[in-house]
C-alpha cells in the first residue's frame, strides 16, 4: 500500500496501531494528535519519524505564555526603529526584520520537514483555535510585506498532548487522534532491548516483574514508567547487583519512584 | 455506507461531527483501514475518537454495531436463542474467581468457548460455566464475569472485535471528567483591564515612545510600560450537602472551571450548607474543623470582589428567617436572611446561580421567593452563567 511509510525506527519501537494512526494521518494529511501517559515516549516518536523517513524536525515547544502568531513569525519592530536611528542599515527592506517562526519555517522549507508541537496544551485556551485556519491550509499571510507563506510540502504535523486542559472540538475534529496505551511486558522487551541489546534474559525477567508490580500496586501516586524502568536497568548493572536480589530488594528504589509516599508505600507491601 | 453507525455513535453521546465523518468515507475509499477488519476498527477509532476517556463508548457501541453484520457464524442459532431470555437478576462474582478470569488469555478463553460450543446442550443462564447470560460465566452477556467473550459476535468476527469487546478503555470512561471548557469560556467575560499592577515592564508603549523621542530631539528612546492585567476578584460561595447533593458535579465542574480560569487577580472559595450562617467552610465536605468566621470573610475581603453564591436556595422557610438549627448551634443567632443581606451590602456585585432554577418544586419555593428578592437568580447553565457574570460587570 502507498500509504505505509512509516515501520518504527531502529532505536524506536512502536505498536502496530501506533504505526497505523501515523500513516493514516499522513496519508490523510491530518496533524496527528498524541496523547499518553508521561513516559510512554511521546515526544520520540516524531523524533523516529523523521529519522525513519529522511526529514528534518522541527520542534516547537509550548510554553503557558506562547502565542499562535509566535509560530507563524515575528517582526522586530524595535529594531527596525533603530536602525532607522543610527543608520548603516538601510531600512526599506521590512523582510529583513520578518523572522519565521517554527511553523513559518517548516511551511517555507524547500523539502518535507516532520513538525512537533510538543505539549500544545501548555499554552492559552485560545491557543489551538488560532492555528486551526493556518494547519488546515497550509499558509499564513504577513501583512506587513504582504507576502503569504505557503507550504511547498506539507509537513508532517504531530502534536502532544498531556491533558492539562481540555482542547477545543473544533481543532480536536481535525486531528487525527491516538492515545499510546502503556507498553505491555512483550513490547518493554523489546524496548529495553533497544537500549541494552546485551542484556541477560534473567535479568530483565527479575527488572520487569518487579517493574510491573509496583505498576500493579493500587495506591501508588506516580507510576514508574518507561524512561525510568531503562535508568533502573543501568543503575542494577553498574552495581552489579544479583539478580535474584531485585524482585526481593528492589534495590534504586529512587530511580523508579519519586516520590517518599510511594516508596513507603513500596516497602511496606515488600515486607509483606 | 454504514451510517446507521454514525448515528449510534451521536446516540451514545459521542460528539462525532459529520466532518469527521466524511473524513472517515475518504480513509476508507483510499483504502487505509487496511484489508483487515482490526485495520478497520483502528482506522475508525483514531478519526471518529479524540479522547480516551471515550474509548469505551465507542468499544461498546462498535461491538454492538458490527455484531449483526451477516457473517457465517459458527454458534448455532439456539444459542443465541438462549442468550436473548432476558432475566432478572446479575449473579454476583467472587473475587477468587474474577482474578482467575483476569489471568486467562483471549486464546486460552477462544479454546474454552469452542468446548463449551462442543458440549452446551441447553440453556444455561445465571450460571458459572456455560454459555449464558447475568452469570459469573466470562461467555454469554450481562455477566458479571469481569472479563469474558460476549457471544454474540465476538467469536464470530475475532481480530478486531475482541480488540473492542475487551473493552479495555473502561476505566478511562469516567462520566465525572466533564467538560470545563463553556464554563471557563463564559468566565473569560469577567474581565477588567488595567496596567495599575506590579508587573515587569514587557510592553512597547508608543504614546510614551513618541514622546519621549520627540523630547529627545528625535533620537529614538523607547518607553516599556506593564501589560494591561484582569483586576476582576472573585468570592465563590458554594452550598453543599444536602439537597445540592444531586448538583455536585454541576458544582465541582463550576468550581474547576474558575480555578482553572486563572486570569483572576484572586479567587476565594467557601462553602456554606443550605444558607450562609456565621460560619463558612474552606472544604466542600464541611469539615467542622476548617470553618471560617463569616463575619471575618466579610471584614477581610473587600468590597470591589465579585461574589457569585450557587446554590438551590431551598429550604423551609424557618431555616432562612428564624433561628434556625443550623444558626442555633453556633453562638450567632443571626438568621441566615440577615446574612444574605449582609452580603449583599457589603459587595454591590453579587449574583446567585441556582442549578434547580426551573425545577418546579424550586420555582414555587418560599426560601428562593424570600432570596430572590435580595439578590438577582440565574440558572446555573452555561447561559445562565454568562447571563449573572455580564450582570457583575454591569453594575
Amino acid at each position: 500500500m502507498e500509504f505505509t511509510q512509516f515501520k518504527g525506527s531502529e532505536d524506536y519501537v512502536v505498536s502496530k496501531e501506533l504505526t497505523d494512526a501515523v500513516n493514516i494521518a499522513m496519508a490523510l494529511e491530518k496533524p496527528l494528535l498524541i496523547k499518553g501517559e508521561p513516559g510512554t515516549g511521546k515526544t520520540m516518536l516524531a523524533q523516529a519519524i523523521s529519522n525513519a523517513l529522511g526529514m528534518d524536525l522541527i520542534i516547537w515547544n509550548i510554553k503557558s505564555t506562547t502565542k499562535a502568531q509566535d509560530g507563524l513569525y515575528v517582526y522586530d519592530v524595535v529594531q527596525r526603529l533603530y536602525d532607522s536611528q543610527f543608520g548603516g542599515n538601510t531600512v526599506d527592506d521590512i523582510e529583513k526584520y520578518i523572522s519565521l517562526g517554527k511553523l513559518g519555517e517548516a511551511f517555507a522549507s524547500e523539502d518535507q520537514k516532520v513538525l512537533l508541537i510538543d505539549e500544545i496544551d501548555k499554552a492559552d485556551l485560545e491557543f489551538p483555535n488560532d492555528l486551526l485556519w493556518e494547519l488546515d491550509k497550509m499558509e499564513f499571510y504577513i501583512p506587513e510585506t504582504g507576502k503569504t507563506i505557503k507550504a511547498k510540502h506539507r509537513p508532517v504535523v504531530i502534536i502532544t498532548s498531556n491533558a492539562e486542559k481540555e482542547l477545543p472540538g473544533a481543532f480536536l475534529r481535525r486531528c487525527i487522534f491516538h492515545y499510546i496505551e502503556f507498553p505491555n511486558e512483550e513490547l518493554m522487551r523489546e524496548i529495553v532491548h533497544v537500549h541494552y541489546p546485551d542484556i541477560e534474559e534473567n535479568v530483565l525477567a527479575h527488572v520487569l516483574e518487579a517493574f510491573y508490580w509496583i505498576r500493579s500496586l493500587p495506591d501508588i501516586q506516580k507510576k514508574p514508567s518507561t524512561s525510568e524502568v531503562i535508568d533502573w536497568i543501568a543503575a542494577i548493572r553498574a552495581a552489579g547487583i544479583s539478580d535474584d536480589k531485585i524482585r526481593e530488594t528492589i534495590p534504586f528504589a529512587g530511580v523508579l519512584l519519586k516520590k517518599n509516599e510511594d516508596i513507603d508505600l513500596m516497602r511496606s507491601k515488600l515486607a509483606k | 455506507m454504514f451510517e446507521p453507525f454514525f448515528y449510534m455513535l451521536k446516540a451514545r453521546g459521542l460528539p462525532v461531527s459529520l466532518n469527521e465523518w466524511m473524513t472517515l468515507n475518504e480513509a476508507l475509499d483510499r483504502g487505509l483501514g487496511g484489508s483487515s477488519f482490526t485495520g478497520f476498527y483502528y482506522l475508525c477509532r483514531s478519526i471518529l475518537v479524540k479522547t480516551e476517556s471515550n474509548f469505551d463508548k465507542f468499544d461498546a457501541a462498535f461491538v454492538d454495531y458490527f455484531k449483526d453484520v451477516p457473517f457465517p457464524g459458527e454458534i448455532p442459532p439456539e444459542f443465541l436463542k438462549w442468550l436473548s431470555r432476558p432475566q432478572v437478576n446479575t449473579k454476583e462474582i467472587d473475587k477468587k474467581r474474577s482474578a482467575w478470569l483476569n489471568d486467562l488469555n483471549l486464546e486460552q478463553m477462544e479454546k474454552m468457548l469452542e468446548e463449551r460450543l462442543r458440549e452446551q446442550k441447553r440453556e444455561h443462564n445465571k450460571g458459572k460455566v456455560w454459555v449464558g447470560t447475568r452469570g459469573v460465566s466470562p461467555f454469554g452477556h450481562n455477566g458479571a464475569a469481569p472479563v469474558g467473550i460476549r457471544v454474540s459476535g465476538e467469536a464470530r468476527h475475532g481480530g478486531a472485535l475482541a480488540v473492542a469487546g475487551e473493552r479495555r478503555f473502561r476505566d478511562w470512561s469516567n462520566d465525572n471528567t466533564l467538560d470545563t471548557r463553556q464554563f471557563v469560556m463564559a468566565f473569560r467575560l469577567l474581565r477588567q483591564y488595567s496596567s495599575r499592577i506590579d508587573a515587569p515592564k514587557t510592553e512597547l508603549d508608543i504614546d510614551q515612545t513618541v514622546r519621549e523621542t520627540s523630547d529627545n530631539a528625535g533620537n529614538l528612546k523607547i518607553v516599556y510600560g506593564r501589560p494591561r492585567k484582569n483586576t476582576i476578584k472573585l468570592l465563590l460561595l458554594i452550598d453543599s450537602g444536602g439537597s445540592m447533593e444531586y448538583y455536585s458535579r454541576l458544582c465541582s465542574m463550576l468550581f474547576q472551571a474558575a480555578t482553572k480560569s486563572n486570569h483572576f487577580k484572586d479567587l476565594k472559595v467557601y462553602y456554606f450548607h443550605n444558607c450562609v450562617y456565621s460560619k463558612l467552610y474552606t472544604d466542600p465536605t464541611l469539615d467542622p474543623k476548617k470553618f471560617i468566621k463569616t463575619e471575618r470573610v466579610l471584614k477581610n475581603i473587600s468590597p470591589e470582589y465579585k461574589v457569585i453564591l450557587v446554590g438551590d436556595a431551598f429550604m423551609a422557610l424557618d431555616e432562612l428567617d428564624f433561628r434556625s438549627y443550623y444558626s442555633y448551634q453556633s453562638a450567632d443567632p443571626t438568621p441566615g436572611i440577615e446574612w444574605i443581606r449582609r452580603i449583599k451590602r457589603r459587595y454591590p456585585h453579587t449574583v446567585w446561580l441556582n442549578p434547580s432554577f426551573h425545577s418546579l418544586i424550586n420555582r414555587k419555593s418560599e426560601s428562593r421567593r424570600v432570596i430572590e428578592s435580595e439578590i438577582t437568580m440565574f440558572p446555573l447553565t452555561q447561559q445562565g452563567l454568562i447571563a449573572g457574570l455580564k450582570k457583575l460587570l454591569r453594575d
